[in-house]
């Protein structure tokens, strides 16, 4: 039985926001099936009176005095970047309408 | 001198530079003279510093000549993982997306790195985002191990792993999710720490699953481990789960187990861990690996972590799930690749999709989609709720095992290196060669791996010891106390019966 389709691997890729050949759609439906099979077992043991764990040790959260650090200077920043302009990031538009 | 710099031990070439026998510019040159010799065939680096390392080599000679007060490493080259951001020197993480990318920063344990002075020789190979068991998910090509040029050095760290063992560095940084420093240290008879989880800064580690990864030392001997764990470890304000606590003394546990007096101590053989699954060689030195601890005085006895079982199951949906938010970042609009779509607009949502589809390999796709899925509404409590609650079991486990033992011990990998090609095409096969690792990283435990053997294929074999939480110089005393016994009944170290590897001469 097949968990995971053709349709939904396409669905989650478009989430995830990687671009797929067809040929990558139909390997990743097999491949991903055996792995979502396998993985279900673990609902076999996961029962309500467990608690969930996020971190391995007790976390509290950390703050630090709000007071001003040095940044990294923009030109270092902007370095790495595909493409850049007046000091900023120079992004494609970010809305697909006019 | 005229001794081979690169056979040294760390701590030997540390003794050797402090009582200016050698300076580390020799001791650097030979190492990066080494690389230049076997790295055509190991292809363990995917960058060599060559000027950057000598520069630093020749600032610490200065320094000693002057009498300066130097860090007990300084001067002793170090590789590092390519996961670990290194402000001027490439970091690609083994990815296509991040090819030719100079960050601007150094992650906190390159910054102990280069304030005790150590010369960074490269940065290493590895699994493109540390994803896989092998090296051969890396998008630069293969790490071949040194014992065996047509097998794996492990992975995700097999080029910090092949590069310790074949004598190109006498120290690496690797980085652990799942197994990533331990097992390639079994394959490659090779020592690897996971430290516990907050042990060691992850600021500035390209993150894969930001509640397991760890970086941790990948070195040829126990001390020499504990010397580069003292170094990078410790709290570190810029990671809100870094320990801050001071590191615990592992190089005087190293030392201390050196001694091979045992007594008193517990050690746990945890039942699931063993048995099926594992190659018949594993098993055979992991015995004697008992009876050698015995020997030395300590008490072995069985203990039972049924959640175990359960343990992959749940890796392989949290280490996803976390993967998928993470890589997020790489969006092609601040740094790395960006490839716009062959046709229709160009937006940002589509540029981005098209700078993945080109720029992400098979494997960090198949991750990455699993996560997305495993978040995906409708999914989440069934798929990672589930695996977290798996976490809590595991965690019980091991508090149970502690209870009654000091520390627990298994094979670290269920079988030696296996040929390229052999499980690429069986993710569940590759997966399964974490099975003895993944709990440590569930749990935040530390684990270390060392050679005990070779098995009957002739390829090293690891055992792994895990300690409780906060407890990592455990792992350093009983693996100082395993090492001396093993090397005085093997005449030195396991890596002295690898194979001479085969040297390019060099173009001067």
């Amino acid at each position: 039985m097949s968990t995971i389709s053709r349709d939904e691997v396409a669905r989650v890729a478009a989430l995830a926001r990687i671009d797929l050949r067809p040929d990558e759609v139909a390997r990743l439906a097999g491949e991903l099936d055996v792995i979502v099979e396998s993985v279900a077992r673990v609902s076999e043991v996961a029962t309500a009176d467990v608690p969930a764990t996020s971190h391995p040790l007790p976390l509290t959260n950390v703050f630090r005095d709000d007071v001003p650090e040095p940044a990294l200077p923009i030109q270092d920043v902007l370095a790495g970047a595909p493409q850049q302009e007046n000091g900023r990031f120079a992004v494609p538009q970010i809305l697909g309408e006019e | 001198m005229t001794q081979d710099l690169t056979r040294l031990s760390a701590s030997d070439l540390a003794s050797a530079l402090r009582n200016k026998d050698v300076t580390s510019v020799e001791a650097t040159q030979a190492h990066l003279d080494r690389i230049s010799a076997v790295d055509g065939d190991l292809h363990a680096f995917l960058h060599v510093s060559s000027e950057e390392a000598l520069a630093t080599a020749a600032e610490v000679d200065a320094q000693r000549a002057a009498g300066e007060e130097l860090h007990p490493l300084a001067g002793v080259p170090i590789a590092v993982k390519d996961v670990v951001v290194t402000k001027g020197l490439p970091t690609t993480a083994g990815s296509k997306i991040l090819e030719g990318w100079i960050p601007p920063y150094d992650a906190t344990l390159v910054e102990r790195i280069k304030a005790a002075g150590l010369p960074i020789l490269g940065k290493t190979n590895m699994d493109e985002f540390a994803m896989g068991s092998s090296t051969e998910h890396s998008a630069y090509g293969n790490t071949k191990n040194p014992w065996d040029l047509d097998r794996i050095p492990g992975g995700s760290g097999g080029g910090s792993a092949a590069a310790v063992a074949g004598f190109e560095a006498p120290l690496a940084i690797g980085t652990d999710t799942g197994g990533s420093i331990r097992q390639p240290g079994a394959v490659t008879g090779t020592v690897g720490v996971k430290p516990t989880y907050g042990g060691v800064s992850r600021y500035g580690l390209i993150a894969m699953a930001s509640s397991l990864d760890q970086a941790g030392p990948v070195t040829r001997s126990v001390l020499d481990a504990a010397l580069l764990h003292e170094l990078i470890g410790g709290h570190d304000p810029h990671d809100s789960t870094s320990i801050n606590e001071p590191v615990p003394g592992v190089v005087a546990a190293a030392q201390q187990g050196a001694q091979g007096d045992l007594k008193g101590l517990r050690v746990g053989v945890v039942k699931e861990l063993s048995g099926e699954g594992y190659q018949a060689g594993v098993s055979a030195r992991f015995d004697e690996s008992l009876d050698q601890l015995r020997a030395l005085g300590a008490e072995i006895v069985e203990v039972s972590c049924p959640s175990f079982g359960y343990a992959l199951d749940a890796y392989y949906l949290i280490m996803p799930a976390e993967a998928s938010s993470n890589l997020a970042k790489f969006d092609g609009m601040r740094f790395g690749l960006r490839v716009e779509p062959a046709e229709g607009p160009v937006t940002a949502e589509r540029v981005m999709g098209a700078t993945r589809g080109a720029g992400f390999g098979d494997e960090v796709k198949r991750r990455v989609i699993l996560g997305t899925y495993a978040l995906s509404a409708g999914y989440y409590d069934a798929y990672y709720g589930s695996a977290q609650k798996v976490r809590t079991l595991i965690q019980r486990d091991f508090a149970a095992a502690f209870e009654q033992a000091d520390v627990l011990v298994s094979p670290t990998a269920p079988t030696t290196a296996f040929k390229f090609g052999e499980k690429l095409d069986d993710p569940l096969a590759m997966y399964l060669n974490d099975i003895a690792t993944i709990p440590a990283n569930l749990a935040g435990v530390p684990g270390m791996s060392l050679p005990n053997g070779l098995s009957d294929d002739g390829l090293p074999v690891g055992f792994q010891i895990l300690a409780p939480a906060k407890a990592d110089d455990r792992l350093y005393r009983v693996g100082a106390a395993l090492e001396a016994a093993l090397e005085s009944r093997w005449g030195g170290p396991l890596l002295n019966q690898a194979p001479e590897l085969k040297t390019t001469e060099l173009a001067r």
